[in-house]
């Protein structure tokens, strides 16, 4: 029941295959089983459970919400939550027990959701590896499953197999990796960079980043106020599609949100046929890239990346679809570009945090500014403060032209280069999602946080720059028995056409299920080894 | 600094609104929008100077002073700026505060309609150039920006911009303890902020500039402009200078909360810049506050420095547009758009208007008009009068800011507060306008109606009996009485001595208690001496 589509599980809830509470009860034991993968950062099982026995009571009076009463879903610990504390994974808001639900839990409860609990993430979101958080990394399942540990064998290299645990990618690494264990159906990530999509590629996940101003931002905890949005991890493109349909459309709190007309409920028509489709293929971005990021010895994209994207795109072609190379010239800059602008609002959205209405506050009293500083050095980890700090300097009034305002000449070029694109007859772009599969932990932290963000944002990060919508589907495991994916990027607030495409795209690649069995049979020989793998964190 | 801890996050930012200088707010380009360029604060200049008082400054030839004003009116409105919650004075402390208020994560603001209306009306009336599209930017810190350094027009004042902000909460200071109470009921109500043109010169040009747009605030609505409730708050900026000569280094008085005192505190700030600066001083540019007690202006010591405000364009509002009725999109709802044509029809009379109104219909003096609408409920209590009364509308002018306002000023009283009321006063000029009651005899009665014995004027005349004396024989025989008694007097008066006539005039008013008319007595007398 726990490998079923949320789709499907919602069937065998109306079928009375299984009750809510049986099934919030199973996704509660195998959380417990999983805790090792540090995906939640609170569990609200009471929560959860009282929510389990209201939908069931619905479901005996025939009262369903739809399709997602009774099912167990997990939100991102940046998402507020009435009543459950939401940390953002930071010592500055532990303890901080929000009085309001984010617009977009509340229609998640509004459908009778059962939320199973606040997942792990990058603090502040700021991060890729969903390393970063006070609450230590998370755990990618893939590093336990049947795919990847026998292709580990197969390699004679192989050194201690549990101490080389992978990342999960991020920032929204705790709700990948708890759809991806099972844990959950659906999970809410949030996407500035590629925070939802990025993880959904390393988890072999959907996860999917709606057009900008299609779902509420209200309860949303900001990292970049003009580029995040909530996204959706889900198991396949329908699933997603389900969720979306629950999450999309105008909300009064959030004044960016748009008031276009929308198709509810969001339903996929299965495509029969790509032919009068037309997919862009990006041609400079690999390039520039080399380019762009010799200083900092970037990896290339890898060749299994490279040649399973030619593959689809061949894949289409060879449908009938239309396959044409576009220029994006100017997408080569967004890193940078975006390393200005997010800093930029960081540093203003991170200023309410003083440690006085709510959240963290030192012991230090001698004035009020000592207390602002204190607070602040003892709340944000390295990551947050770099970023303010950098954000201040480009927001200077000295700077502010040099950085501030040319970066936001460029986003606009970016987001041009889109609407070129998109007007040259292009339907949906198809890239990479990530430039390889995951990689271990202690690979990962070789290198520093912002080298990470840089590279592994490089084929997300402009989408976001330009408020379109875009949705990573997992294509095939790589020689190491590990999930790559490619990204597919639509128009503006086309978002159920690029779902469509996607959708089709899942249909043809069918992309192996996660093989956790030993994993779940045999939890307590991964517990014990736990102990080795926090002593190695500490390195 | 009001609220030292507020200055950070949303609650120290600042919202460019509508402007009438050209270029941009914040001496830099404009930025262009995440999704769309916007023009920020493309407009002409074209204003409503705002009346001074004609008045030369005394002392000083050698320096010349210049002076500009911030002013803060907070707006009448239901809700705050960016979120549901109430507006109300003297509210239990923090009963007021949404989460937006508080700066909960994840809120997000969302505009007042309201707000964006009475800005646009104040705009209006001020004639203001309105921006059709307008972009909403963030401030990291609450103090206000440098005015633009202007030529001086004597005599009218122009306005440089007018802004929509948000309010900050207020800190109250335990010393004691060492602690710091903040109350965030005041945190995000929605403030106009007028900038005035270092047009003015002394703290009464200054004075009679804010009492001037307290007015025009009042009568269009958009603001109580309270400012002992703090609801229009003014910081100056003071510098002086050799006339010729470049202007002097500004320093900035914050928080001036009465008209009064803002007089006040600019004189002497003016003084202390002068005198600093002829005993070889420099003046420095910084922060200072009035102490109202001690009538002296002195040094915030502001720790922090100049500071950066690190403006941002606010992302989480759309830009601003405001229609009119040539853009209005057809088909629009109305209660979706705000139509700057439709705001005009609905404008007020202003004070000027008002005032013109008042030197053609009852040909009084500009200064009068002046002083009829500067006094709280005076124009409207002259109005009643006048509608009750016979009288000429002059000699109830005379009255109304004579009399009435002399024993007002003298007892520190508001209108409101009078004991006499419209309906007394016109009866009290009736009875003098048909000459029952000579004017001497009116006082005596208008001091009467101050003691609020609830009598009218008719009864304490008949009371006292204070009616002019109509009966020609009776008076006569007065008249007679008065020359017998005083030989000498009227001895005088037939040696041609002028005076003596009113000697003899006032004997004879005397001995009626004062209820003659003076010039029967003279025609009387005058027949009598055969003058």
């Amino acid at each position: 029941m726990l490998g079923r589509s949320l789709r499907e599980v919602s069937a065998a809830l109306k079928q009375g295959q299984i009750t809510p509470t049986e099934l919030c009860q199973k996704c509660l034991s195998l959380i417990k089983k999983t805790k090792f993968l540090n995906a939640y950062i609170t569990v609200s099982e009471e929560v959860a459970l009282k929510q389990a026995e209201e939908s069931e009571k619905r479901y005996k009076n025939g009262q369903s919400l739809g399709d997602l009463d009774g099912i167990p879903i997990a939100v991102k610990d940046n998402f507020s939550t009435s009543g459950i504390e939401t940390t953002c994974a930071s010592n500055m808001l532990k303890g901080y027990i929000p009085p309001y639900n984010a617009t977009v839990v509340q229609k998640l409860l509004d459908q009778g959701a059962l939320l199973m609990g606040k997942t792990n993430l990058d603090e502040f979101a700021m991060g890729s590896g969903s390393t970063d958080g006070v609450f230590g990394p998370v755990k990618n399942p893939w590093s336990y499953s049947k795919q990847y540990r026998e292709k580990r064998k197969q390699n004679p290299h192989s050194e201690n197999e549990d101490s080389d645990w992978l990342i999960t990618g991020g920032s929204s690494g705790g709700s990948a990796a708890a759809v991806s264990a099972f844990t959950c159906y659906a999970a809410l990530g949030s996407d500035t960079g590629g925070s939802t999509r990025n993880p959904a590629a390393h988890c072999g996940l959907v996860g999917f980043k709606p057009s900008y101003g299609l779902v509420s931002r209200h309860g949303l905890i900001p990292l970049v106020n003009s580029m995040d949005v909530p996204g959706i991890l889900t198991r396949c493109v329908d699933d997603a599609a389900i969720v979306l349909g629950a999450l999309a459309g105008p909300d009064p709190r959030d004044s960016t949100t748009v008031h276009e007309p929308i198709n509810k409920p969001f339903m996929l028509p299965s495509l029969a046929d790509v032919s009068k489709l037309c997919i862009g293929i990006p041609k400079f971005q690999f390039c520039i890239l080399t380019f762009c990021y010799k200083e900092y010895l970037v990896p290339e994209l890898s060749s299994e990346v490279q040649s399973l994207w030619s593959k689809a795109a061949d894949l289409f072609e060879s449908e009938g679809a239309k396959v044409i190379e576009v220029s994006l010239p100017h997408t080569s800059y967004s890193i940078v570009c975006y390393h200005v602008l997010c800093t930029s609002e960081v540093a203003s959205n991170m200023a309410r945090f003083d440690g006085l209405q709510y959240g963290h506050r030192c012991d230090i009293d001698v004035s009020t500014e000592a207390m602002y500083a204190a607070t602040r050095r003892e709340g944000f980890n390295d990551v947050v403060r770099g970023r303010i700090l950098s954000g201040n300097f480009f927001l200077l009034k000295e700077n502010y032209e040099n950085y501030f305002v040319k970066a936001q000449k460029v986003r606009r070029l970016i987001a041009n280069d889109f609407v070129n694109a998109f007007n040259s007859g292009v339907d949906v772009l198809l890239t990479p999602t990530t430039l390889s599969e995951a990689v271990p932990y202690l690979e990962f932290i070789k290198e520093d946080n912002r080298t990470r963000s840089a590279q592994d944002d490089i084929f997300t990060q402009a989408v976001n720059m330009a408020g379109l919508p875009a949705v990573s589907i997992p294509v095939a495991l790589s020689n190491q028995g590990l999930p790559i994916g490619l990204q597919f990027i639509g128009r503006a607030f086309c978002d159920q056409q690029l779902l469509t495409v996607a959708k089709w795209f899942e249909k043809q690649v069918q992309f192996p299920v996660i093989q956790l069995q030993e994993l779940m049979d045999d939890c307590s020989a991964v517990l014990e080894n736990e102990k080795l793998a926090s002593v190695s964190l500490k390195q | 600094m009001a609220a030292p801890m507020l200055r950070w996050g949303c609650r120290g930012r600042r919202w460019a609104f509508a402007r009438v200088d050209g270029g941009s707010c914040h001496r830099r380009g404009a930025p262009t929008g995440s999704t769309s360029n916007q023009i920020r604060g493309e407009s002409s200049v074209a204003q409503q100077p705002l009346h001074t008082a004609q008045k030369t400054r005394k002392g000083e030839h050698k320096w010349a002073a210049v002076v500009g004003l911030e002013i803060h009116a907070q707006i009448s409105s239901n809700s705050k700026l960016f979120s549901g919650s109430q507006v109300r004075f003297s509210a239990p402390p923090n009963s007021l505060v949404s989460f937006f208020d508080a700066s909960l994560p994840g809120t997000l603001p969302v505009l007042n309609r309201r707000c964006v209306e009475a800005a646009v009306m104040t705009g209006l009336a001020l004639n203001c150039h309105i921006n059709k599209k307008s972009l909403f930017d963030r401030k990291h810190y609450f103090y206000a920006d440098l005015p633009k350094q202007s030529q001086v027009i004597p005599k009218t004042v122009r306005i440089k911009q007018i802004q929509l902000e948000q309010d900050s909460g207020k800190s109250l200071h335990d010393n004691l303890r060492s602690q710091t109470l903040i109350d965030l009921n005041r945190a995000g109500v929605g403030l106009l902020e007028v900038v005035l043109e270092p047009d003015m010169s002394c703290g009464e040009e200054a004075a009679t500039a804010v009492r001037e747009l307290q007015l025009i605030l009042q009568a269009l609505g958009t603001s109580q402009a309270n400012m002992a409730e703090g609801q229009l708050r003014v910081d100056a900026n003071i510098s002086v200078h050799h006339p010729g000569e470049p202007l002097g280094v500004r320093t900035e008085v914050k928080n001036l909360n009465s008209i009064r005192f803002l007089a006040k505190a600019i004189d002497y700030e003016i003084q202390r810049q002068i005198n600093e600066l002829e005993n070889g001083g420099e003046i420095l540019n910084e922060t200072r506050s009035f102490h109202h007690k001690l009538g002296c202006t002195m040094s915030m010591r502001d720790k922090e420095g100049k500071q950066d405000y690190r403006f941002m364009p606010e992302p989480n509002l759309p830009p601003l547009v405001l229609y009119d009725a040539t853009s209005l999109p057809a088909g629009a709802d109305p209660q979706q758009v705000i139509n700057i044509d439709q705001i005009r029809e609905t404008l007020p009379e202003l004070p000027s208007v008002t005032r013109e109104k008042l030197v053609q219909q009852y040909g009084m003096l500009l200064e009068h008009s002046f002083t009829l609408l500067n006094e709280v409920g005076l124009l409207e209590f002259f109005q009643n009068v006048i509608k009750e009364t016979r009288a000429e509308p002059k000699k109830v002018t005379s009255w109304v800011l004579n009399t009435f306002l002399g024993y007002l000023k003298q007892q520190n009283l508001a209108v409101s507060e009078s004991p006499v009321t419209p309906s007394a006063l016109a009866e009290l000029l009736d009875l003098l306008d048909s000459r029952t009651i000579s004017s001497s005899a009116a006082k005596q009665v208008f001091e009467e109606l101050w003691k609020r014995e609830g009598k009218t004027p008719g009864q304490i005349v008949s009371e006292k009996q204070l009616e002019l004396m109509q009966d020609q024989g009776a008076l006569e025989q007065l008249c007679h009485s008065v020359m017998e008694a005083h030989p000498q007097v009227v001895m005088d008066v037939k040696n041609r001595n002028p005076r003596a006539i009113n000697k003899l005039i006032g004997l004879v008013r005397k001995a009626t208690q004062s209820r003659a008319d003076p010039v029967m007595i003279k025609e009387i007398l005058e027949k009598k001496l055969s003058l």
